[in-house]
């Protein structure tokens, strides 16, 4: 089916000819699915069906006793802007709350916001250069005060602010964000924006009260009385917190939404290591929820057997892949190695990229170190439904490597190594110290053997791999190696950052520090093409084609897709814990409940 | 005396700043980089990351840094954590008495132990009983902590349900039922630890006995007369213990530095764990604060181990 009839359809959904169920079962029968299909029916104007509220069941609040976390990683700060990783992000999220949140498909969900911008509505301006978010009324801070559009106008001032050092300061900075009236405000962008869902919105989107941090914008902000003792407008209210230790939470007998929260209090205790974390919540049950279980599967199945909790996993984008260099690591050219001004002299030969694909067994990789916890995948980008490629695969084929290897003229030399003008395939493959890493690393080594291709491993401590520190060599930025593999993360559930990292401008190199975020080196005139075009692109639709192809694009040279990995939390069989890939595990918190 | 404490005192002073030099060049030398984190999420721009570096000072070189660091010291500030951006001293007072509780207390145990077994097995040499404490230290010092804590975790969480092995510094609880809650979380950590150094110290107490037990003024003791017990405490124990005292005084940084593998394994927030979540995180002003806090208590205990020993045994001054 094409464009025009897809639209063709669309319109008998809008019209009645055609029942919202009966156009979601014709796109699963072309091959799609179901989420993909109701993203395109709300992307024409169809009420979207994003993550039903109603499934909540409790009909008071309160009564739930005290809700136990257990962060293995501990919070150490809880000012959202201030955040340095994830597990800061989750910290804060108990007290403060977005405008919207992303549920699991990748699709809006309000909180503070009254109802979701839409063209329909007259909210998101049809040419892409404004939004105006309306603000639920009646919502008040933990301390009483009102929630009015001056804290969002601030929330956005306060981030952008350089001197305030917020981490969130690329959301905010090239925004005009105006008060219409105390419940509406609208956000300016200085250029058409398809993805107008960033600011305000879920883990950035945390919005600060005014009255508190209105004297600390800028230079002062360290001294802001309410980094350590957080007032929102969340579920919970702040009761105690020891940073990397600690948070202490107790209900919010004001909570804007009715029958919420159900735990009269919450905390989160930090520390220790991800197994005995699993172990306190699946095994012993001491505790309700466990996050971030990056523990081989097999520990968590055996863990899962006495029946205390249960693994949930929640897949967003987040993508562990191997780049094939497209720069020469062996050669210094004006004192930088994997310069662009040089070829890599094995993988700038397609047949060599080919074959080394098809000497890596995703499958064995999944099924044998990942287990539940990734996917085998051939694609790059993994999510959500709408801009996933169907036309790619992957496949484990020695035999077939070797005869393009063969063909391409790499012949066997004495030493079992292919050789091609005294050229050897010989590869540095490095990546972080991880033990499914080391594991696949292993893997790849035994299959590339046997064709004639000679692997030297490399494991870097993850600290110094994961650095920007611009004079180790040993950074994934620097990629002074032939091969590397790394998971990349999806934060939200549009790809415009994500596959940002593979645009010709953005090659990581010497003249820019090494904080380019195209560390393959890889550049093709196409992408860079349909990269700026989907950045002006309004029609939902298209873009989505535009970020399919762009996929397609990068996994047929230098990038090398392995596993689709979950977040993976450990729950109290009892708990009732609303997930999503696409934003924090406490995303939802207001809507966590116990079965009696 | 008093001219041996104030050489002594003024002799630390150089030494102090050597270590804090060595300290900060190493942190300084090390890799990583305490926003690593922030360059594995995409949604943070490479320039917002270089502002924070360039805001805390992170770009000037080492020498500067350390002369920052070392003058804001002299007026009492010990600088923020990059992690938490709040001040350093608030992150260690809030360790401090967790910290002290639980090694105080294992040292307490491991003291309890060692000294009756270690002065009863070195009086009756080469009996069952100190074979079966000799045989029981040497298993307890080669055990590592880590090991040890992992089986007491097993055995007592998992398999009795006992006891819980996630330790919660703040109880929410009061009365006998706070005492209770923190007695229960704090059995497994505290065995842990005092049967570790409680190995390693009766082996000490032991010879120390068994030497001067071997002394004529012993013998001269049992000669007038005197019963086993009086001989035993008034006269071996009390000068056997000198050396020991000298060595649980130089254990003392060490309960303020907390323990490191326990800290993690129990999940105690101590100033071990702060510490090494510190490393972890490249958190600079605190790995140093805590680094050079221990390494002040160690010349301190030192020279009050040398004072200890003076007092304890007049032969020795300090003319």
């Amino acid at each position: 089916m094409n464009e025009q009839g897809i639209r063709d359809l669309i319109d008998d959904v809008k019209d009645g000819r055609l029942s919202r169920r009966g156009f979601v079962g014709r796109m699963v029968a072309l091959g799609l699915s179901a989420p993909f299909a109701g993203t395109m029916l709300a992307a024409s104007g169809v009420a979207a069906q994003s993550y039903d509220r109603a499934t909540y069941a409790p009909t008071k609040a309160g009564g739930g006793g005290t809700l136990k976390l257990l962060w293995w990683q501990a919070p150490t700060l809880l000012n959202p802007h201030f955040a340095t990783g994830t597990k800061d992000q989750e910290g804060s999220r108990i007290f403060y709350e977005p405008l919207a949140a992303w549920d699991n498909d990748g699709n809006l969900v309000p909180i503070l916001a009254s109802e979701l911008p839409s063209v329909e509505n007259g909210l998101l301006a049809r040419d892409g250069l404004s939004v105006v978010w309306k603000l639920k009324p009646g919502v008040t801070w933990h301390d009483g005060k009102p929630f009015t559009a001056d804290d969002v106008v601030f929330t956005a001032q306060y981030a952008a602010d350089p001197a305030t050092a917020a981490v969130t300061l690329g959301s905010y900075k090239d925004l005009k964000v105006e008060k219409v009236d105390d419940l509406t405000v609208k956000i300016t962008f200085d250029k058409p924006t398809p993805f107008w869902a960033d600011a305000f919105v879920a883990t950035v989107g945390m919005i600060l009260p005014k009255h508190l941090f209105a004297d600390y914008i800028g230079g002062k902000s360290r001294d802001a009385p309410a980094n350590l003792a957080p007032v929102g407008t969340g579920p919970y209210r702040f009761v105690e917190f020891r940073p990397g230790d600690m948070i202490r939470g107790d209900r919010n007998p004001r909570y804007h939404l009715p029958n919420r929260p159900f735990f009269d209090a919450i905390e989160m205790k930090g520390g220790g290591d991800a197994v005995s974390a699993a172990r306190a919540v699946l095994q012993t049950g001491e505790y309700d929820c466990a996050w971030n279980l990056q523990v081989e599967d097999e520990v968590l199945k055996r863990l899962e057997a006495s029946g205390k909790g249960r693994v949930d996993l929640a897949y967003g984008g987040n993508t562990e892949f191997l780049l094939l260099n497209a720069a020469d690591p062996n050669v210094e050219v004006d004192g930088e190695r994997a310069s662009l001004k040089t070829k890599h002299f094995a993988f700038s030969d397609p047949a060599v990229r080919d074959a080394m694909k098809l000497l890596v067994d995703r499958a064995s990789v999944q099924q044998f170190i990942y287990g539940r916890t990734g996917r085998a995948t051939a694609n790059f980008l993994n999510g959500p439904e709408r801009f996933v490629s169907k036309a790619t695969s992957f496949a484990f084929d020695p035999a077939k490597a070797e005869a393009l290897l063969e063909a391409a003229g790499w012949k066997k030399g004495s030493d079992g190594v292919r050789a091609k003008d005294g050229k050897r395939l010989n590869f540095v493959y490095q990546t972080s110290i991880n033990a499914p890493r080391q594991k696949t690393q292993a893997i790849v080594k035994q299959a590339a053997q046997k064709a004639g291709i000679d692997i030297e491993i490399k494991s870097i401590p993850a600290t110094v791999f994961f650095s920007s520190d611009v004079a180790n060599p040993d950074t994934y930025p620097k990629f002074y190696a032939d091969m590397e593999m790394y998971t990349w993360n999806m934060t939200q559930p549009d790809p415009a950052v994500y596959m940002l990292q593979w645009a010709g401008w953005e090659v990581a190199q010497k003249e820019n520090k090494w904080q380019g975020r195209n560390i393959a080196r890889w550049q093709n005139g196409d992408y860079d093409k349909l990269y700026r075009a989907s950045q002006v692109e309004l029609d939902p639709v298209k873009r989505a084609a535009m970020y399919v192809a762009m996929n397609e694009l990068v996994v047929k040279d230098n990038v090398v897709p392995l596993l689709h990995r979950a977040q993976v939390n450990g729950f109290a069989t009892k708990l009732k814990a609303p997930q999503s890939g696409w934003d924090n595990t406490l995303w939802l918190l207001a809507d966590w409940y116990k079965d009696a | 005396m008093a001219a041996h404490l104030v050489r002594r005192l003024l002799i630390a002073i150089p030494s102090r700043l050597g270590i804090s030099l060595i300290l900060f060049l190493i942190l300084a030398l090390a890799p990583g980089d305490p926003f690593g984190e922030l360059a594995t999420n995409p949604n943070v721009p490479p320039e917002v990351r270089m502002a924070l570096r360039a805001k805390f000072g992170l770009d000037d070189p080492i020498l500067v840094r350390y002369l920052r660091w070392l003058v804001a010291l002299a007026q009492g500030d010990w600088g923020f954590s990059f992690a938490s951006r709040i001040d350093v001293s608030t992150l260690i007072l809030q360790r401090v008495p967790t910290t002290l509780l639980v090694i105080g207390s294992s040292q307490v145990l491991a003291l309890g132990i060692a000294v009756p077994v270690g002065i009863y097995a070195a009086m009756r040499p080469y009996s069952l009983i100190d074979q079966v404490a000799n045989t029981l230290a040497f298993v307890g010092f080669s055990l590592p902590t880590f090991f040890t804590g992992l089986l007491f975790i097993l055995l007592f969480s998992i398999k009795l349900d006992w006891l819980p092995f996630v330790y919660n510094a703040d109880v929410q609880a009061s009365g006998w039922r706070w005492w209770w809650e923190h007695v229960r979380q704090a059995i497994m950590p505290v065995c842990v630890l005092g049967f570790f150094q409680a190995a390693s110290y009766t082996r000490y107490v032991r010879s120390a006995v068994l030497d001067v037990a071997r002394l004529d003024y012993v013998t001269t003791a049992r000669a007038k007369g005197l019963s086993d017990r009086t001989v035993t405490l008034r006269h071996v124990a009390r000068n056997a213990l000198i050396p020991v005292v000298t060595l649980v005084a130089l254990q003392m940084p060490a309960v303020f530095g907390g323990a490191i593998v326990t800290e993690q394994i129990f999940r105690v927030p101590g100033i071990g764990s702060l510490l090494i979540n510190a490393m972890l995180a490249n958190d600079t002003p605190v790995v140093m604060a805590v680094t050079f806090v221990f390494a002040c208590l160690v010349v301190l205990f030192n020279l009050i181990a040398d004072l200890l020993y003076g007092w304890l045994d007049p032969r020795i001054s300090f003319g």
